[in-house]
């Protein structure tokens, strides 16, 4: 009894190991044939306009939101040490090193990693990838090599926009709306926050997250099941996973970089 | 959609985030203290530099003139040796002092140029002979403690 439940688990592992295996297999192999998109710049042009464009709309509303959020729960809790003057450096300090890569991670798997999932799934159920096989072609530098490169260069500039749209909206609630000092707002902002410290690294981050949430998107659609089933489940494991992987990696990254 | 469109839209896209990092690097980050206009170098040697650290800034009157270069260690006065870079608008005569002072009570350290009265003015690669070092809370603290001992010691004379 208790045999056949350790030979359980060890085979469990083994499992979850070659499964782990393939996944980097299946990324180095990406890169590499990514190395000869170079040709075809309108593959990967074509999936920045899929993947960042349209994200703009979620992106820049909510970085506005969690800008108004930030400004008021900041200007509660400074005001009763007097401090209120340091909002703006509260609210860019937050944006910047944390919410802004994270939130858009986030986000970004939410929205572009779940219809990268779900394309790249009914390409396999519909049996595309195969015949491009057929027909020579590499599917995975035509089909998910772009929609890597592109999902690495869209997340550091959708993570800046929400950034920077969050500072905007801070600026609007606590110097428009509450009456914090403008002057003071940008200018303990402008003393506080570090170029290559606080908004590099944050940067550096959100360029971590593109390339996790990315291609965990981009290997699940490849790994479904060719089945409508299967394609919904692997949509919910992008988000979930992403989710996690992004949450995880802020953790470590956090850790390393701020000391 | 067409070619040329997807590739306008793309293009817009780049530009939005490329004016959001500029935005972000010029007003909300500190780079503007980074690109000074021309500078002059002066050297100046402490006893303590206490906490000071690079990129301090030097203040005369409470207005930042210039900022701290590099800090190293003379090991043949065992003194300190800070360079700063002064802002070339401003001159200084050459027996101008330097202090190390703190912003606010406990605030970051750094140093405040006072004139002095020569015609002569400090030159590039002049030292700032007149330096006076950063308070240390331990030796003001033990110098307290003394001082309070050496009073208990004649009172019970």
């Amino acid at each position: 009894m208790i045999k056949s439940l350790i030979s359980r688990i060890g085979h469990e592992v083994r499992v979850w190991l070659s499964e782990l295996g393939l996944a980097f297999r299946t990324l180095f192999a990406i890169l590499v044939s990514g190395l000869g998109l170079w040709k075809r710049p309108r593959l990967i042009t074509t999936q920045i306009h899929f993947i960042g464009n349209y994200s703009l709309v979620i992106i820049l509303v909510s970085g506005l939101f969690v800008g108004f959020v930030l400004a008021y729960q900041g200007y509660y809790t400074l005001n009763r040490y007097g401090s209120e003057s340091a909002l703006g450096l509260l609210v860019a300090l937050s944006l910047a090193r944390e919410l802004g890569p994270v939130i858009t991670a986030l986000l970004f798997a939410g929205r572009a990693g779940t219809s990268l999932t779900a394309e790249i799934g009914l390409m396999k159920a519909g049996e595309q990838l195969a015949a491009m096989e057929m027909m020579a072609v590499n599917p995975l530098q035509r089909v998910l090599a772009p929609r890597f490169i592109a999902g690495i260069i869209a997340m550091p500039i959708l993570a800046t926009l929400f950034t920077a749209m969050g500072i905007f909206g801070g600026y609007l609630v606590g110097v428009q709306l509450i009456g914090v000092d403008e002057g003071s707002f940008w200018s303990q902002m402008q003393g506080g926050v570090e170029l290559y410290e606080d908004i590099g690294n944050g940067i550096v981050k959100s360029v971590v997250f593109g390339f996790a949430a990315t291609f965990i998107a981009i290997y699940q659609g490849y790994q479904a099941e060719a089945t409508p089933e299967g394609v919904s489940r692997a949509t919910t494991r992008t988000v979930v996973l992403s989710s996690l992987m992004v949450l995880w990696l802020d953790f470590v990254l956090t850790a390393l970089m701020f000391k | 959609m067409q070619n040329k469109s997807l590739d306008f839209w793309v293009g817009l896209f780049v530009l939005l985030g490329a004016a959001a990092l500029l935005f972000l690097a010029l007003r909300v980050g500190n780079m503007s203290s980074i690109s000074t206009g021309d500078s002059y170098v002066v050297v100046a040697k402490f006893d303590n530099i206490g906490g000071l650290k690079p990129r301090a800034a030097v203040k005369s009157a409470g207005v930042v003139v210039g900022r701290i270069g590099a800090i190293t260690f003379d090991d043949k006065t065992f003194q300190a040796s800070v360079s700063m870079q002064m802002d070339s608008h401003y001159k200084f005569p050459k027996d101008s002092s330097a202090k190390i002072l703190t912003s606010g009570l406990l605030g970051e350290q750094y140093v405040g140029i006072e004139p002095g009265g020569d015609v002569e003015l400090l030159a590039a690669g002049d030292k700032i002979k007149m330096t006076q070092s950063a308070i240390v809370l331990e030796n003001l603290i033990s110098q307290f403690l003394f001082s309070k001992a050496a009073d208990g010691k004649e009172t019970s004379k």
